[in-house]
């Protein structure tokens, strides 16, 4: 998801903003939570803390929603996040009511396993994100994904992009 | 000459002296003498010399007497004890 | 970093736009600058380092002798070998690999020799972590190297190819050090401009230019190098007669550095529109300042930002940047601190018995004035621990608090900034 924070970095690079993405790691194996930050800026970034305050939280693994994720979040701030297709045990996980914050849903599991064949569900939540408008621009997105990937592998994640971003539902 | 001061050192204290001018063979107690008659000239002696303080000129062997140490190595090594080590005369 | 009031001969149009992190941004810049032997060993979070450099080399992009090397104190003995022949050298470690190879680094310096070398800063062990404090730059400060700490991604890069030219000024000869905080920004991506290659080139002149020597067993001066054909014994044995004189040589070559320092970073302004500071401190709002706060690394990113919101609401708070810690700049801390009422200085490693090391050379520099203010000084930090905004915020207040109420000369000077006591 480290991978997922570049693309979106570098997306907003080429959208003309200062950008900055880095990981915190967990203990080093597959599968253990991790955590991403990325800042985007119209001003040259200073701050090279860890994001406590986010105006946007990103979750891709829906087996993590609880109340404690959200900390932080700024009040009306967005969620995009992964999930199993029912929409309540959005709301129900995280202790929240609508109205609370913004709320995007992204059926990245099934678009992944769908379109890559696999269950990575990193680049189907940049759909999500681009679905809010105005964190990056898909044609910057699609670029940096080129740049990072190649061939089919490129081909099929941008489809996968487009699709997840198609949809996403705000509730 | 006075000991250089620390502007007058070289760079890095790289050796600003041949290291040649320093006659170690001061150093000795001990003095590798060379039987010439019962030498083979082997040339082991001047293969294990650790300084190098033995010479071969193409004709015979000798031991060069401003550096030797008279650490004996030649003495021990040599097949047919041409060499033996005596006493140094005079110095400390 | 300052906005270009000349035209530099490179201004942003002219360079190219790169999104990298700060190991990349390293790897770029040794490319660019002709680097003739890179000899690493891998350590988190140095690992990119040296990953992206071997794809130069196996690419054939540089023309540069990759030696794998089984550890970092064969890393460091192989650059030290190879900048004795002449060779530019360039090498990158931090915590645990940077202990192993302590002893070398005395001897790259003693030598003379400008070996440059990437530190992404990373807590020592026990217990081990992989993330970032300055333990261990903290541990090389007396080995002679000059150590220079970067803010953000395109200071990494901008200080990696700056090192080399410091390293080889005539006066100088010294090896540098590149400090970068590992994860925070070995692993961050952010927005840098990379200069032209032929830009880099001219800027270092080319390949390493080597200074001349004089001996009394040769009438010309020598190339300082190790050549057969000019034989030199570098490294020789020194008792007391002669090690005091050859150390004092390399003391006084670290006096100079702190002008060739200011100079490399003008010029520098003049290639590209950037600037640190005057090239040894970044000093933002000190001139009104009643609170500093002295900080290096990327944290003075962090602590910056707070300060321009508290400026905004009317707090006297200035943030000083130190770049380089060895040459210490003392004199011009001095003037930026003597007349500001409470500095903190925050220190990222710990000196278990003693204040920390940073604290220590800023106290040296006020000592003498006869204004000065009360430091303080602040352990944060440790093992990666994140100094956040709101640890600013706290800071700051209590400093405003302790401001208030004057400190007891009695009171505890060696604080703890983020850690559950």
């Amino acid at each position: 998801m480290w991978t997922a924070s570049n693309i979106v970095a570098v997306a907003a690079a080429y959208g003309g903003k200062y950008a900055q993405s880095f990981p915190a790691f967990g203990p080093e194996r597959s599968g253990a939570p991790v955590l991403s930050f990325t800042r985007i800026s119209d001003e040259p970034i200073e701050a090279h803390s860890m994001i406590y305050e986010p105006d946007i939280l990103v979750i891709l693994d829906y087996t993590l929603l609880s109340p404690k994720i959200i900390e932080g979040l700024k009040p009306g701030g967005v969620i995009v996040t992964n999930y199993p297709g029912d929409v309540n045990f959005v709301f129900e996980s995280l202790g929240i009511k609508r109205g609370d914050y913004r709320v995007l849903l992204v059926p990245a599991s099934k678009l992944a396993l769908e379109i890559l064949k696999i269950k990575a569900t990193n680049t189907a939540m940049i759909g999500g994100l681009l679905r809010l408008g105005y964190v990056v621009k898909f044609e910057d997105v699609k670029k940096a994904v080129m740049e990072r990937f190649s061939g089919q592998v490129a081909e099929r994640n941008i489809i996968l992009i487009e699709r997840a971003m198609n949809e996403t539902i705000e509730v | 000459m006075g000991l250089r001061s620390s502007r007058e050192i070289p760079l890095g204290g790289v050796g600003f002296k041949l290291s040649t001018e320093v006659k170690t063979g001061d150093w000795r107690a001990m003095r590798p003498v060379i039987d010439q008659n019962k030498c083979t000239k082997c040339l082991l002696c001047w293969l294990y010399c650790p300084e190098p303080a033995i010479i071969w000129d193409g004709v015979k062997v000798e031991v060069d007497y401003n550096y030797c140490k008279g650490c004996g190595i030649c003495a021990h090594e040599c097949p047919v004890k041409a060499i033996s080590m005596i006493p140094e005369v005079g110095g400390e | 970093m300052s906005i270009a009031e000349v035209v530099p001969r490179y201004p942003k149009e002219k360079q190219k736009m790169m999104m990298l992190n700060g190991d990349e941004a390293v790897a770029y810049a040794v490319k660019q600058s002709y680097v003739d032997v890179v000899a690493a060993y891998p350590i988190t979070p140095q690992t990119i380092i040296v990953e992206k450099f071997s794809e130069f080399v196996a690419n054939g992009e540089v023309h540069t002798e990759f030696i794998h090397v089984e550890s970092e104190h064969s890393a460091m003995s192989a650059c030290i070998g190879a900048a004795a022949a002449g060779a530019r050298a360039f090498t990158s470690t931090c915590s645990q690999g940077l202990a192993l190879m302590a002893e070398m680094l005395y001897i790259a310096s003693g030598l003379r020799l400008p070996v440059v070398m990437a530190v992404t800063n990373r807590a020592l062990s026990a217990p081990i972590n992989i993330h970032s404090d300055h333990s261990d730059a903290y541990l090389m400060r007396d080995s002679g190297w000059i150590m220079l700490f970067v803010e953000n991604v395109q200071e990494a890069y901008d200080t990696t190819i700056q090192a080399f030219k410091i390293a080889e000024h005539s006066e100088v000869q010294l090896p540098v050090s590149v400090h970068l905080d590992g994860f925070f920004l070995s692993h961050t991506m952010e927005n840098l401009y990379i200069l032209p290659d032929e830009a880099v080139y001219e800027f270092l002149g080319g390949p390493r230019k080597l200074v001349k020597v004089k001996v009394e067993y040769f009438d010309e001066e020598l190339d300082y190098a190790l050549n057969p054909a000019r034989p030199l014994s570098m490294g020789m044995l020194a008792f007391y007669d002669y090690y005091f004189e050859i150390k004092i040589q390399q003391v006084e070559a670290m006096k100079r550095a702190e002008k060739v320092i200011r100079e490399v970073n003008e010029e520098w302004y003049k290639l590209t529109g950037r600037k640190y500071g005057d090239g040894l401190v970044d000093a933002y709002a000190i001139s009104d300042a009643e609170i500093a706060i002295v900080v290096m690394g990327s944290s003075a990113g962090t602590v910056r930002s707070v300060a321009k919101k508290l400026r905004e609401k009317g707090v006297k708070v200035g943030v000083l940047r130190i770049r380089s810690i060895r040459p210490f700049p003392h004199k011009t801390v001095a003037e930026l601190l003597k007349d500001v009422k409470l500095v903190a200085v925050l220190d990222r490693a710990a000196s278990p018995g003693s204040f920390g090391a940073l604290y220590l050379d800023i106290i040296s520099s006020l000592y003498n004035q006869k204004e000065r203010p009360i430091v303080v000084d602040y352990i944060y930090g440790l093992g990666g621990r994140d100094l956040s905004p709101q640890l600013v915020y706290k800071l700051v207040e209590d400093l405003e608090e302790g401001l208030k109420r004057g400190f007891a000369p009695e009171e505890e000077v060696v604080r703890y900034l983020g850690v559950r006591e």
